[in-house]
């Protein structure tokens, strides 16, 4: 058995989601805009999971929701798309230096297209704010692109007021709300939010299916061209059971949002606790409340993460890292540079982010393997040595 | 994974770590900000390497190519030892992925350095040895921060 603490890269489809999913395979397999029976039967189940997306993040109407492959395809859409219908308005867009390379990519991307993209940097803890986003909006400002929260070191961002300031300037605002929904309440009416980003597959739904919220009257060209699907706006014949696991999916984790986020922050804080009072030379990487409830990202001296997991992996623990190594390039996570962090201890960070499926036992499990692997690398690592020499 | 099961046989149970307190020679390379730093003590009697230790900041492959290139080293002659390349370290390991070349290549390079910290500190020199490029013993200083 593994003890799954990397709940932010994917997380285990739920029973209930999978029983949802399983008649669309090979029972109800019709293609939605077919005439008959069996192609009605599954246009239907799409426009119930359109739905049950739309009620969950409170938007208006469900035909605001539109189904994509997934966040990235959500990010590419939203940000490319908007760039596109409103480059007559002007070619200035806002993001902040945190944002997932959906994002930070895209935006490079239309750097090379003669855009200009303005990268918002962040406070110590991860944190962008609405001053700052206000201040860097002009005439030619046609989108701002903030995180609702961040994938590594889990700070939730001032989206609502975020989304004040702009809509009172008059500028689009897209979130890439990916690691938020299904975690932490999400409503684009009151946070005044135009288009948001989701993926199926963060909130144990399937992989491969995602979601856009486009608040009605945004102009945004088709981003796959092809059929009529989507209201024209996103050709392809629907993914219909990853569609309808979605569905299912984000009505079930926002019902029980209630009691799961309390849940996974007394986890969270047994976890961090835990791990302060047993490691010295250890630093929590994020904001301590502002913090989505089941991510935990701490930076331990002298060693290097990559190592960690390795470890942890022989104790069947699932986790993730900063670390360069980890990332198939030689510079650690964008995430820990911008927060401030010096390259050797961003290096040494170790995320471990729960989840619906996390219990009290799997996070003592942890509390145990942890500090004797963290010992066992520091006595390895020659610069350990120095500051123990120092003593 | 992505490593060989000898990658991982040298990470898990790495062999020679440690420090040789009366070292003929010590050489360090690299740097935490590219994470990865090796340290490598030799004990040199009679133009022969009697013992190799080592301490490593770095990844999986960091430890094991440190691990291996200590196994390699122990026993040769100091001519020997200079043929000890990354080479010669990435093929005793059933080799790297693509990204981790860079491991082995540090390695060779703190064996170079310690041998020549020997050469140094005894006043000969050793043909084909060059002053090693990343050699950071000098200033080697861990910045004093509160955490």
């Amino acid at each position: 058995m593994e003890y799954y603490f990397d709940n932010a890269a994917t997380t285990k489809v739920r029973p209930e989601v999978l029983e949802a999913m399983l008649p669309y395979f090979s029972e109800d397999y019709g293609n939605p805009s077919s005439i008959y029976k069996i192609g009605q039967k599954t246009k239907k189940a799409v426009e119930t999971a359109r739905a049950q997306v739309a009620k969950a993040i409170n938007a208006p109407a469900a035909n605001e929701i539109y189904f994509t492959a997934g966040g990235s395809e959500s990010d590419n859409w939203a940000i490319k798309g908007i760039a596109d219908s409103y480059g007559e308005k002007g070619r200035h867009i806002i993001t902040t230096a945190i944002e997932h390379h959906a994002v930070l990519h895209t935006c490079e991307y239309l750097e090379s297209k003669g855009y200009e993209i303005t990268y918002l940097p962040v406070d110590e803890y991860g944190l962008v704010s609405a001053e700052q986003v206000k201040a860097a909006i002009r005439p030619d400002t046609i989108l701002v692109s903030v995180m609702f929260a961040n994938n590594e070191i889990g700070t939730i961002e001032p989206v609502a007021e975020i989304g004040a300031v702009c809509r009172e300037a008059g500028v689009l605002f897209h979130t890439d709300a990916v690691q938020a929904v299904g975690h932490v309440p999400v409503d684009v009416r009151a946070m005044n939010i135009d288009l948001l980003s989701m993926s199926g597959h963060k909130f144990y739904g399937p992989k491969g299916i995602g979601a856009m919220y486009i608040r009605k009257g945004i102009k945004i060209p088709s981003f796959i061209h092809g059929g009529a699907q989507e209201r024209k706006r996103r050709a392809g014949t629907e993914n219909v059971p990853g569609i309808v696991g979605m569905g299912r999916a984000i009505e079930l984790a926002v019902s029980e949002l209630d009691t799961e986020m309390p849940r996974l922050i007394g986890l969270r804080t047994k976890l961090i606790n835990g791990i302060m009072d047993r490691i010295p030379y250890a630093r929590l990487n994020g904001h301590p409340d502002k913090r989505l409830p089941g991510n935990v990202n701490i930076a331990f001296e002298f060693i290097e993460g990559e190592s960690i997991l390795l470890l942890l992996d022989m104790n069947d623990i699932c986790a993730s890292s900063g670390s360069a190594c980890t990332s198939g390039s030689l510079d650690p996570s964008h995430v820990l540079l911008a927060i401030g962090m010096p390259h050797e201890k961003a290096h040494g960070s170790l995320r471990l982010t729960m989840g619906h499926f996390t219990t009290a036992q799997e996070v003592d499990h942890v509390l145990e393997t942890l500090p004797p692997i963290v010992e066992r690398l520091r006595e390895m690592s020659p610069l350990y040595e120095q500051i123990k020499n120092k003593k | 994974m992505m490593y060989s099961e000898k990658v991982m046989d040298h990470f898990m149970n790495p062999r020679n770590v440690g420090e040789i307190e009366d070292a003929s020679g010590v050489g360090t390379v690299g740097n935490a900000k590219c994470g990865d730093i090796m340290k490598v003590y030799l004990k040199i009697e009679d133009g022969i390497v009697k013992d190799a230790k080592f301490k490593t900041f770095g990844c999986g492959a960091a430890v094991a190519t440190s691990s291996m290139a200590t196994e390699l080293i122990k026993g040769k002659t100091i001519e020997e030892s200079l043929k000890i390349t990354n080479k010669a370290v990435m093929e005793a390991l059933d080799g790297l992925p693509p990204v981790k070349v860079h491991c082995s290549c540090l390695a060779e390079e703190a064996l170079h350095a310690a041998l020549w910290d020997y050469a140094q500190k005894n006043g000969i020199v050793i043909e084909g040895l060059k002053k090693p490029v990343n050699d950071i013993s000098e200033h080697d200083e861990v910045p004093e921060e509160d955490y």
